[in-house]
C-alpha cells in the first residue's frame, strides 16, 4: 500500500513515436558559420536551431520513465517536459518549465558542458548521439526573446528581510534572482562597471553575445533586484559594514576565481606576455576589437602562442585568432585526450585553424633586447603514470628541448581565487588555495555568510556557479526564517 | 555617474578635479587610488586619490592630458560627469612616525607624493619634500606641499623657478649633507623613481615607490600590472602600488609599461591617443 502511495504518477508522453524510432533519428546539428568567415569578425558561431531543427530534434528524446537527464543536471532542469512541450510547440511553456530550476537559460543552453552532464546520461547515447539538450534549451530561451515574450515569476509576500550579493556572475545572479523571488529585498554589488562578471568579461562575443547577458540581467532586475556597479566589497564597503551599517542580513559572495596563474619561468614578463584574463577583458569588455571606436586597446602579434588547455584557453585561442595573425598556436603539456576544454571549444578552435601543439611544455619565454617577445624554449613531454584526478601526468622528455617562434604569448593555466574579500573580512576561514570554506548547505565560518561558484570550488563551471547559487538562496530562506521566528 | 564639484587648471595640461564620491572619500587612506572611465566607450584608468573630505564626500584628482581619456578629462568643467569610478583600491601607505623622512615627486608625481607627504607630518615626521617640474609653470601643489613639509625644495629641468636641475641632485646634495632621513617616499616616472632609488641604496636608506603599471581592472583581474619586487611576482593593483624600491625590477616594468607606445602613436595620428597608467607619468 505504502509503495504504491509513494508512486509518482506516470509521465503521459507526448511525442507518438515508438523508441526504435525515437532512436533512429541522428542528432541534428545547429546551424554554424564558416570557419573561414567567422574568424574576421566576433558575430556569434552558432546560430543555433531554428524551429524546424528543434521540431525535429525533440522527437528524439525517449521521454524515459526515469530520466536521468534530469539527474544529470546540477540544477535539475526538467528536461523531458521541457522538450515534450518543443514537440507539441509551446515554446513559452518550455521556457517557463526551465526557469523552474534556472534563471539563466540562454546562456547556459550556450556555455554549459552538457556533453559531461545531461547528455552524458542521455539514454538515445547508448545507441546513438545524445539527445542535443543544450541547443534545445537554448532554442527556447532565443525563441521567447526574438518573440517578445519575458515572462517574469510570480513573487513571494515582501518579507522586509536585505540580502547582500557580492558578484554579479551566474552564480551572485542566480541567487539574487532566487532570493527576490523568495520575497527578499536583494541587492548586488559589482566591482566592475558592467554586470555579469566572467559572463562579460571572460566568455567572448562569439560563444555569448552580450546583448544575451544583458537580457537575462534586465530580466532579473525586473523581479526587483537591484544591482550597484563600481562597488568593489572589502574595499569600498566591507562585509561587516553590509551588516552594520547598512541593515543587511545575510550575505552571498559568488566573487569567482579572477586572479591569473603563471608559470613562473623565465621571460614570462616580457611585454607581449599576457594572462588571458587581461585578453579577453581587454576584448570582451572593454570591445577593445572596436577600437578605435572604443578606447581600449589591445596590441596582438603575427605569431600568438596560447598556454593551457581548457575553455579558457580556447575562448584565448579563438580570440587571438580573430585579430588576423599569421598563426596561433595552442601549447598544451598533455595529449588531445586530457584537455579541460569543452569537446565543442575544441572542435571549433580546430575548424578555425588554431594550430595545436600537445604533449609541449615552455620552459622559458626568449625576447629581444628591448624586452619583446621572440621566441619560446619549449621541452617535449611523454604521459606518464595518472595523477590523483585519474589524469595521466607529463614527464619531460630528455634532452628534448626546441624552439618555437612566436610574438606574443598567452597564458591560461587558470585563475586563483580573488582575495579582497578574504583579507578584509575577520573570521572567515578559507582554504590552502585561497578558496572560501563553505558547509553542505553553502555558509561559510561566518554566520549569515553564504559562498558558492568559484570563490569556493577554485575552477568551476557556469552552471556549477548557478547550481551553487540555487543552494545558497534556500539556506539563506532558512536561516532569515529563523530571525523572523 | 559622478558630478564634478570643481575643477581647476593647475598649468596648461595638468587639471585638478573635485568629484562628488562619498562611499570613496569615507574610506580613502593615503596611497590609495581609483579607476575611471569617463564615459562608455572609455577605457579604464588608474589615478591616485591626492585628497579627500569625508565631510563633504568628495575626492581630489590630479590629471596630466598625455592621451585620449587625459586630454578629454581637460576639456570636462565643472558640472560634468564622470561615468565610472571605483575605489578606493590598493594598500594604504604604511604611515607612521619614521623620523625624518623625504618625499620625492616629480611632475605630476607631485600629486601623488603630496596625500603621503601630508599624511606622514601628521604622524609626526620631520617631513622634507623635493618636488620637480620641467619648468615654473608646469609646477603643481607648491602651496599644500609647503604647508606638509618642514622643508621643500623645488627644483626645475630649465631653473625658471627653484633650484635648477632634477630631483635626484637636489636629493643627492640633500644626503651629503648632515641630515640622514629615515626614509624616502619617491612617486613621479619610473626613470626618475629608478634614479633615486639607485641613489637611495647607496646610502642604505630605506626607500618606498609608488608604480604606475599598465591596470585594466585594478581588482587584481588582469595581471598587466604584474611587477617583480625581490624576485617576486606582485601584482600593484592589489598588493602595491607602493613597494621596496630597493627589490623592484625598474627596467623590466619601463619595458612593460612601454608596450603601447606603438598603438598609441599610431592612435595620435588616428586623432585618438592613450594613456594607461596612474598618475598621466609618461613611463
Amino acid at each position: 500500500m505504502r509503495r504504491s502511495r509513494e508512486k509518482k504518477p506516470a509521465y503521459e508522453k507526448k511525442i507518438p513515436l515508438k523508441p526504435k524510432e525515437r532512436m533512429a533519428i541522428n542528432r541534428h546539428m545547429p546551424i554554424e558559420k564558416n570557419p573561414e568567415c567567422r574568424v574576421q569578425n566576433f558575430t556569434e558561431v552558432s546560430d543555433g536551431f531554428n524551429v524546424e531543427l528543434a521540431s525535429q530534434e525533440a522527437l528524439r528524446c525517449l521521454e524515459c520513465n526515469d530520466p536521468v537527464c534530469t539527474q544529470g543536471c546540477p540544477v535539475n532542469v526538467d528536461i523531458r517536459s521541457f522538450i515534450g512541450m518543443i514537440y507539441q510547440k509551446d515554446y513559452q511553456g518550455a521556457i517557463n518549465k526551465i526557469r523552474e530550476s534556472n534563471y539563466l537559460p540562454a546562456i547556459c543552453g550556450r556555455v554549459c558542458p552538457q556533453e559531461s552532464l545531461c547528455e552524458q546520461v542521455c539514454l538515445v547515447g547508448k545507441r546513438n548521439e545524445p539527445l542535443a539538450i543544450g541547443k534545445l534549451e537554448r532554442f527556447v530561451a532565443d525563441f521567447e526573446r526574438n518573440n517578445g515574450g519575458i515572462s517574469v515569476p510570480e513573487k513571494q509576500p515582501p518579507k522586509n528581510q536585505k540580502v547582500a550579493v557580492i558578484g554579479s556572475g551566474p552564480g551572485g545572479l542566480t541567487a539574487a534572482a532566487d532570493l527576490a523571488v523568495r520575497g527578499y529585498d536583494v541587492t548586488i554589488f559589482e566591482a566592475l562597471h558592467e554586470a555579469g562578471g566572467v559572463l562579460k568579461f571572460g566568455i567572448p562575443e562569439f560563444r555569448l553575445p552580450k546583448h544575451i547577458v544583458d537580457a537575462e540581467i534586465d530580466r532579473i532586475k525586473a523581479l526587483g533586484v537591484e544591482i550597484q556597479t563600481n562597488v568593489l566589497i572589502g574595499k569600498t564597503i566591507t562585509i561587516d559594514e553590509l551588516y552594520d551599517e547598512m541593515g543587511f542580513l545575510a550575505v552571498y559572495i559568488g566573487t569567482g576565481a579572477g586572479s591569473p596563474r603563471f608559470m613562473n619561468i623565465p621571460g614570462e614578463n616580457l611585454s607581449e606576455v599576457y594572462s588571458a584574463s587581461e585578453v579577453l577583458t581587454r576584448v570582451n569588455l572593454m570591445k577593445s576589437y572596436k577600437f578605435p571606436e572604443y578606447d581600449t586597446p589591445i596590441k596582438m602579434g603575427k605569431r600568438i602562442a596560447i598556454i593551457g588547455g581548457g575553455d579558457v584557453a580556447m575562448d584565448a585561442a579563438r580570440t587571438s585568432k580573430r585579430f588576423n595573425p599569421e598563426r596561433t598556436m595552442l601549447l598544451y603539456r598533455r595529449s588531445r585526450e586530457e584537455m579541460p576544454a569543452r569537446a565543442e571549444e575544441i572542435h571549433h578552435a580546430e575548424e578555425e585553424g588554431i594550430d595545436f601543439r600537445f604533449l609541449t611544455n615552455p620552459i622559458a619565454i626568449l625576447g629581444d633586447e628591448d624586452g619583446h617577445v621572440t621566441r619560446i624554449e619549449c621541452q617535449k613531454m611523454e604521459l606518464g603514470p595518472p595523477d590523483e584526478n585519474g589524469r595521466q601526468r607529463p614527464i619531460p622528455v630528455p634532452d628534448s628541448n626546441f624552439i618555437i617562434e612566436a610574438d606574443t604569448v598567452i597564458m591560461a593555466i587558470g585563475q586563483n581565487p580573488n582575495p579582497i574579500i578574504q583579507q578584509t573580512t575577520p573570521g572567515l576561514e578559507t582554504t590552502k588555495w585561497g578558496t572560501i570554506t563553505v558547509n553542505e548547505d553553502g555558509e561559510t565560518s561566518r554566520k549569515g555568510i553564504f559562498a558558492g561558484g568559484d570563490i569556493s570550488r577554485g575552477g568551476a563551471t557556469v552552471i556549477q556557479a548557478v547550481a551553487d547559487g540555487k543552494l545558497a538562496a534556500a539556506s539563506i530562506d532558512s536561516y532569515l526564517e529563523t530571525l523572523r521566528n | 555617474m559622478h558630478l564634478i564639484h570643481h575643477k581647476k587648471q593647475l598649468s596648461p595640461n595638468i587639471s585638478l578635479f573635485e568629484i562628488d564620491a562619498p562611499l570613496i572619500a569615507k574610506k580613502h587612506q593615503a596611497g590609495n587610488f581609483v579607476i575611471l572611465r569617463i564615459n562608455e566607450f572609455g577605457e579604464r584608468i588608474p589615478l591616485t586619490i591626492v585628497d579627500s573630505n569625508k565631510e563633504n564626500g568628495r575626492i581630489t584628482l590630479i590629471v596630466q592630458s598625455i592621451g585620449k581619456t587625459t586630454e578629454m578629462m581637460k576639456n570636462l568643467e565643472t558640472g560634468d560627469f564622470i561615468k565610472d569610478l571605483v575605489g578606493p583600491l590598493g594598500e594604504a601607505t604604511p604611515i607612521t612616525n619614521y623620523g625624518t623622512v623625504v618625499c620625492v615627486g616629480g611632475g605630476v608625481g607631485t600629486a601623488v607624493i603630496y596625500p603621503l607627504a601630508k599624511a606622514l607630518k601628521d604622524a609626526g615626521n620631520k617631513v622634507i619634500s623635493i618636488t620637480g617640474a620641467q619648468n615654473a609653470a608646469a609646477v603643481i601643489l607648491e602651496d599644500e606641499m609647503h604647508s606638509c613639509s618642514d622643508e621643500l625644495i623645488l627644483t626645475t629641468d630649465d631653473g625658471s623657478t627653484g633650484k635648477k636641475g632634477f630631483v635626484t641632485h637636489a636629493l643627492s646634495e640633500l644626503l651629503k649633507s648632515e641630515i640622514k632621513p629615515d626614509y624616502v617616499f619617491t612617486t613621479g616616472p619610473l626613470g626618475m623613481m629608478k634614479a633615486v632609488s639607485e641613489l637611495t641604496k647607496s646610502w642604505k636608506i630605506p626607500t618606498m615607490a609608488s608604480l604606475n603599471p599598465i591596470m585594466m581592472d585594478g581588482t587584481g583581474m588582469c595581471g598587466a600590472c604584474r611587477v617583480t619586487v625581490g624576485n617576486e611576482l606582485k601584482f600593484a593593483c592589489v598588493d602595491g602600488p607602493e613597494f621596496d624600491a630597493h627589490a623592484i625590477d625598474f627596467d623590466e616594468l619601463i619595458t612593460r609599461n612601454g608596450n603601447y607606445k606603438k598603438i598609441e602613436k599610431k592612435a595620435v595620428k588616428n586623432g585618438v591617443s592613450k594613456v594607461t597608467c596612474k598618475t598621466g607619468v609618461p613611463a
